[in-house]
């Protein structure tokens, strides 16, 4: 394969398969009570991708019913139902835990040259409670569904009739599993990073890492109560959100974006890290910046917490606050860029190789900026007035969301599966279905920035005629990108079925996850490694096999 | 179970009790704990923080409902809840003392009467509620008092039972603890070089004390 | 760790103690106290458990004693709860009633529903007069 003198421990390449961490223990106790980092990242893993597939099915319905004004498929009431449902589980469900808790459980450790993570019992938790609160989600959708949008906004949730009470537990269950894996995460990359590795010789991918384990320790707390007062709202009639009993319906806003701003970092910063990985590998290059990207991500989780304000310029909170969150606002702009421009500084004058993980990364670098550019029109308080809850905002968004982390998620899968499952999926097809999901994503959402600008209302069941054109195009866009993501499952799953053939380094990595067998042994390393060198140092090795112990 | 089977293997001369497989040595392990518990600690600090900026705003809006709402509160029941929390507070860390120093008699003792203490706190905040519920004094659709009070009263009860009931879940909590480190100090499991979960306990119950020294007095001295 | 001695570390924990409880007498006395604005007694009260919850941190959980590292995390939870409530208030205490300045009331007054009640009115406020920020009283800090 590629790594030619690139990597800078040949050893570990035996045969693994007697001991692989897959084939380690067998029966079902052993995955459901394992204490591998690696075997909880794997059901992660699966579990996210569930709960993906059933927020896609949500996604689909919505577009379909969209394709034409007026009913389609569906009545106003379930249509109500279905995008809530859709972004209840997409955010709670799906992309929240999908880096950090499944592709971050199972590289992190390996990353750091270390065993597990500080606290296998609370990471096993972590899962548990994680199934316990999709099990309440899935319980609200067949017992009445929920129609307030993902945002519960007061005061119509306090009063809507559908399950709310149960949805909004089933949130509150799923911070305890977000904040576990947090907790687990900064004590990990505390205290188990391999000898040598100082902080400024860990990859990337665990500062992408590091920030989000920040943002999720003290963000989600203040989800947990505001959820919490929400429920007592509605069962008790507390009076802190209800206008009519003195209380503040704009208080919940607040209560609700100071986490669910910075959440959005929650998903995003992964996504980058991620790509912090993926450029440097494929262009054969150190990367450029390293530094400032490291810092860069340290800053967008502390300046996360500042700019929730700008989800409210039309709420009617003071414009005083409004303008102070504007202008805070656009100081993410700084970090984010800083990000982008050091990646494509990496690949300039790399030696590029467009492998599927790679064609994810120049896809992320695309989407992300225009969701990341779009994004400050939103920030500034004059436009966002025209443009707030209208598809400008809805398009935003998946370009973050979608076209960042959840391109960046799938490239993660790329890279990491073979080290994950020790096979590799066929390159051919991967190519095939990353073309189809770049051009089914733009044709989902490109025209919803049009639609925007010229007035559709987001969450309208119903819409004018004039729409409809760019509506069923958007429609058409989800199906191409339905299919894509299709081919994607197919061949990756195809290829569990094949014998091991994965190298232990497919791609001529240069951090440490790569020095191990793939898939690597139930305890990681055959020896302690000892780091003497930058994580992307791509030069030829000094001497041979510093992995002693 | 299965990890310390297999880090006896590996590690079976020199492994000391207490050690998981996966720290390199005892410092890395306690270190490992104490940064955990005290991310998790800031996950409280701004769970509670949270209701506490509720119930500021909310106070400033009806200074005048909730200074008198406030009266219905037992100002004496309050100052012996924090004398005793404090209280176990100290005997909580005098328990910390003893494990470091493998006074195993003393922990056993300290850690019993930090339930004592707990178990005392509770039944206080009963006795408070109970005089409570009888009154009508409830949160929410369930405020029925009938004598004179101004209309907003009922938010300034939400809020109290909604922050107490919250710190007494987490009074009940730390007695579970308590009771598990005591059943385990009891065993025998806790020496100067293994008494980490005492400590980490240790921690919990401090910041519930610490939390209650900001309840006290804004809501039961407020003006 | 600490490097005392378990009972020179008795002592140390002794003396914290009887300062919180001299702190909690002195708490319950300054509430007696009518300052000029009730915001001081507020201000002196959450002063008092300020000092407490930073004996309680230093002494009993170690603090003072422990890796830096341990400290900052805390105290990083704090700093984000400050800049929640400070964010929060910047909207709460300077929110005005979105009416147009030449809009002129309604016989009878504007009827209630903007602006939240008064304090100490006891029916639903039949304000009438010119709007005003929500907040009538000083924050609780």
């Amino acid at each position: 394969m590629a790594d030619v003198a690139s990597t800078s421990h040949p050893m570990a390449a035996g045969e693994p398969a007697a001991t692989n961490y897959l084939k380690a223990e067998r029966g079902f106790k052993s995955w459901i009570f394992t204490l591998d980092h690696k075997r909880i990242g794997v059901m992660y893993l699966w579990s996210v991708l569930l709960m993906f597939l059933l927020g896609g099915i949500f996604a689909m319905l919505v577009r379909l019913e969209l394709l034409t004004p007026g009913k389609t498929i569906m009545e106003a009431d379930t249509y109500n139902r279905m995008f809530t449902l859709h972004g209840a589980v997409m955010i709670f469900l799906f992309i929240i835990p999908a880096i950090p808790a499944s592709l971050g459980n199972f590289v992190l450790p390996l990353m750091l040259g270390a065993k597990d993570v500080a606290f296998p019992r609370l990471n096993l938790a972590s899962y548990w409670i994680y199934v316990i609160g999709a099990v309440f989600g899935v319980v609200a959708m067949v017992t009445g569904g929920v129609d307030t949008g993902w945002t519960f906004y007061t005061p119509y949730s306090t009063t809507s009739s559908t399950s709310v009470t149960t949805m909004t537990f089933a949130a509150f269950v799923l911070g305890f599993s977000s904040i576990f894996t947090g907790v687990n995460f900064i004590a990990t990359i505390h205290r188990l990073r391999a000898p040598g590795m100082t902080w400024f010789k860990t990859p990337l991918f665990v500062w992408g890492i590091y920030a989000t384990a920040i943002i999720q320790v003290l963000a989600t707390p203040i989800l947990g109560i505001t959820l919490v007062l929400l429920m007592m709202e509605r069962v008790f009639s507390v009076g802190i959100f209800d206008p009519r009993l003195g209380g503040d319906p704009v208080l919940f806003q607040h209560f609700f974006w100071f986490y669910s701003h910075p959440a959005v970092y929650i998903m995003i910063l992964p996504g980058m890290a991620i790509i912090s990985e993926i450029i440097p590998t494929f262009s054969r290059k150190n990367i450029f910046g390293y530094r400032a990207i490291a810092y860069s991500s340290v800053a967008i989780a502390f300046i996360s917490f500042l700019v929730w304000g700008h989800h409210m310029f039309v709420s009617g909170q003071s414009e005083l606050a409004s303008a102070v969150f504007s202008f805070l606002t656009f100081l993410v702009a700084i970090p984010s860029g800083v990000k982008v421009f050091n990646w494509l500084a990496t690949m300039y004058k790399g030696s590029i190789d467009l492998k599927a993980p790679m064609l994810y990364a120049i896809m992320f670098l695309m989407l992300f900026a225009i969701g990341g550019l779009t994004g400050l029109f939103l920030g500034a308080l004059a436009t966002d007035i025209h443009l707030h809850d209208t598809y400008f905002v809805v398009a935003h968004f998946h370009f973050v969301m979608v076209g960042g982390t959840v391109i960046a998620f799938i490239g993660g899968l790329h890279y990491w599966w073979p080290k994950m499952f020790g096979r590799m999926y066929s390159e051919k097809w991967a190519r095939i279905a990353a073309v189809l999901i770049f051009i089914g994503f733009n044709v989902t959402f490109l025209p919803q920035f049009v639609l925007g600008t010229r007035g559709m209302p987001r969450r309208y069941y119903n819409y004018l005629d004039q729409f409809q054109p760019l509506h069923a195009f958007s429609t058409v866009g989800s199906w191409i990108l339905g299919l894509g993501l299709f081919i994607v499952l197919g061949y990756l799953l195809a290829s569990l079925r094949k014998r091991y053939d994965a190298p232990p380094n497919p791609w001529g990595g240069t951090t440490l996850e790569w020095t191990t067998s793939s898939p690597p042994i139930a305890h990681n390393f055959e020896h302690v490694p000892v780091v003497t060198r930058e994580p992307y140092d791509h030069s030829p090795a000094p001497a041979p096999a510093p992995a002693g112990d | 179970m299965s990890d310390s089977a297999i880090s006896t293997t590996e590690h079976a001369p020199e492994h000391p009790p207490g050690l998981q497989h996966h720290f390199a040595e005892m410092e890395q392990q306690a270190d490992s704990a104490k940064i955990g518990m005290w991310a998790f600690l800031v996950t409280e600090v701004l769970l509670f923080g949270g209701l506490f900026v509720g119930y500021g705003i909310m106070h400033a809006r009806f200074t005048e409902a909730f200074a008198s709402a406030h009266h219905h509160l037992d100002r004496v029941m309050g100052t012996l809840n924090t004398v005793i929390l404090l209280t176990s507070s100290w005997t909580m860390v005098m328990a910390v003392s003893s494990a470091r120093a493998g006074k195993q008699k003393n922990l056993v003792r300290y850690l019993t009467v930090t339930l004592l203490l707990a178990g005392a706190f509770l039944v206080v905040k009963y006795l408070e509620y109970s005089h409570k519920f009888h009154e009508g004094l409830l949160p929410g659709r369930f405020y029925t008092y009938a004598g004179p009070h101004l209309p907003e009263e009922f938010l300034f009860f939400s809020f109290y039972f909604m922050m107490t009931g919250l710190h007494g879940l987490h009074v009940l909590a730390g007695m579970i603890v308590i009771s598990w480190l005591l059943r385990r100090a009891i065993r025998g499991d806790f020496s100067p070089s293994y008494y980490n979960p005492v400590d980490m306990g240790g921690l919990y119950w401090h910041l519930v004390d610490i939390i209650w020294i900001y309840l006290f007095p804004l809501i039961y001295l407020i003006s | 760790m600490a490097a005392h001695s378990y009972a020179e570390e008795k002592k140390i924990n002794t003396a914290v103690l009887g300062s919180l409880l001299a702190l909690t007498a002195l708490t319950v006395a300054a509430a007696g106290i009518h300052f000029e604005s009730p915001a001081v007694n507020t201000i002196v009260a959450l002063a008092i458990a300020s000092m407490k919850a930073s004996l309680v941190a230093l002494f009993f959980m170690h603090l003072r004693y422990e890796k830096p590292i341990n400290a900052i995390i805390f105290l990083t939870g704090i700093a984000m709860l400050a800049v929640f409530l400070g964010l929060t208030l910047l909207d709460v205490d300077y929110r005005a009633t979105p009416r147009p300045a030449n809009l002129k009331p309604p016989p009878g007054g504007f009827t209630a529903g903007v602006e939240p009640a008064k304090p100490g009115g006891t029916a639903p406020p039949a304000a009438g007069e010119a709007a005003q920020p929500a907040e009538q009283a000083p924050p609780a800090r």
